[in-house]
């Protein structure tokens, strides 16, 4: 078997993280952008990972939107309901917080477990 | 997500195995898809086609509205033969997102100097594929024109069912190395999996020129993979 850490950045990785965490007994929540339109920084699929205190790993953005993700994730962790999230393009009109390259993304934040 | 479905995901990544994890955006339930693994209707059919193109997105299926997120290994390009095509192929490899390593006992020709920055292991293939085993998600080249250096890689290449094998000589050459590659066990059906001679037919003829024809071979081969099972299933 070839040694994982060759091609997976095992200290970074989300996922990997994730599974720590479970092992350690925390609570986690998981963000998953499911889509996106026009210009964003992260693709489809790409994951955040959040334990209870809102310490978190991973991004969604380039860190536009972490911070609203990490208070959403965990209030899902509080009830367990999954939620999903819609930013766009930051305006003080109609967005608490937004995607300054004009994009638009869906982020599916669940609870584990 | 399911704390097993996250496990067992981890497991497949680790051992660079393609999975999928379906979640259902209805009520969040969730599992794993292997690739091999049958799957009928849409959804198949989806779960399909994010395995050959590693595209994650949602899909509509049987009224449900279903997230695929797709998590296939990095595809890498393993060159056997530290020679001049090399030399172009290692950078140009690279650029297009596959990671190379390159393969060659001859430390005259496997130097840091005419390879900078690139993995370079200046080994027989023997002892490198023991400790780094070649997988479907890995290319091979070999481009010796040695037998000694070439034909062991050819083979284990084969029986990992590397999604690329290709190999450098005339047909004269391959006549001889099919001869070979039987002798070793290697079965006609696998045999006819090489690319040889090597690289897209594009009348390449600089070693630079051959490495564009290799890596534009390589690439075909990736973006079809389960194509021609499906084509022959058909």
């Amino acid at each position: 078997m070839m040694e994982s850490s060759i091609y997976l950045d095992e200290a970074r990785d989300p996922l990997i993280i994730a599974e720590g965490w479970m092992k350690d007994g925390k609570d986690i929540a998981i963000a998953t952008v499911v889509e996106t339109w026009g210009s964003a920084p992260r693709p489809v699929g790409s994951h955040l990972v959040i334990d209870a205190e809102g310490n978190f790993h991973g991004s969604v953005s380039g860190g536009c939107v972490e911070g609203a993700v990490v208070t959403e994730a965990i209030d899902v962790i509080d009830s367990g309901n999954a939620k999903m999230l819609e930013f766009g393009v930051a305006d003080e009109t109609a967005w608490q917080v937004g995607l300054s390259c004009g994009g638009r993304i869906k982020v599916y934040v669940e609870r584990l477990g | 997500m399911d704390p097993y479905a996250l496990k067992t995901l981890n497991a497949e990544r680790r051992a660079r195995r393609a999975a999928i994890l379906v979640t259902d955006l209805g009520d969040g339930r969730d599992r794993i898809v292997r690739e091999g693994d049958q799957v009928a209707g849409e959804l198949g059919a989806a779960i399909a086609k994010a395995f050959r193109t590693g595209n994650s997105g949602s899909v509509e299926a049987e009224g449900r509205t279903f997230f695929l997120n797709a998590y296939l290994p990095q595809p890498r390009l393993l060159v056997i033969g530290a020679v001049h095509i090399t030399q172009a192929l290692a950078p140009m490899a690279k650029i297009a997102g596959y990671p190379v390593e390159i393969v060659d006992p001859r430390t005259a020709f496997a130097t840091s100097d005419r390879f900078p920055d690139v993995a370079l292991h200046a080994e027989w293939p023997e002892d490198v594929l023991k400790r780094q085993p070649l997988d479907s998600y890995t290319a091979l080249a070999a481009v010796t024109h040695d037998p000694k250096i070439d034909d062991f890689a050819l083979k284990a290449a084969l029986d990992a069912n590397c999604f690329y094998v290709g190999a450098l000589g005339s047909r004269k050459t391959h006549a001889k190395r099919v001869e070979r590659l039987l002798a070793l066990g290697a079965t006609a059906d696998q045999i006819a999996r090489i690319h040889a001679p090597i690289g897209l037919d594009i009348g390449a003829a600089s070693p630079a020129e051959i490495a564009v024809a290799v890596l534009a071979q390589a690439i075909q081969a990736f973006r079809s993979r389960g194509l021609e099972a499906k084509d022959a299933a058909a």
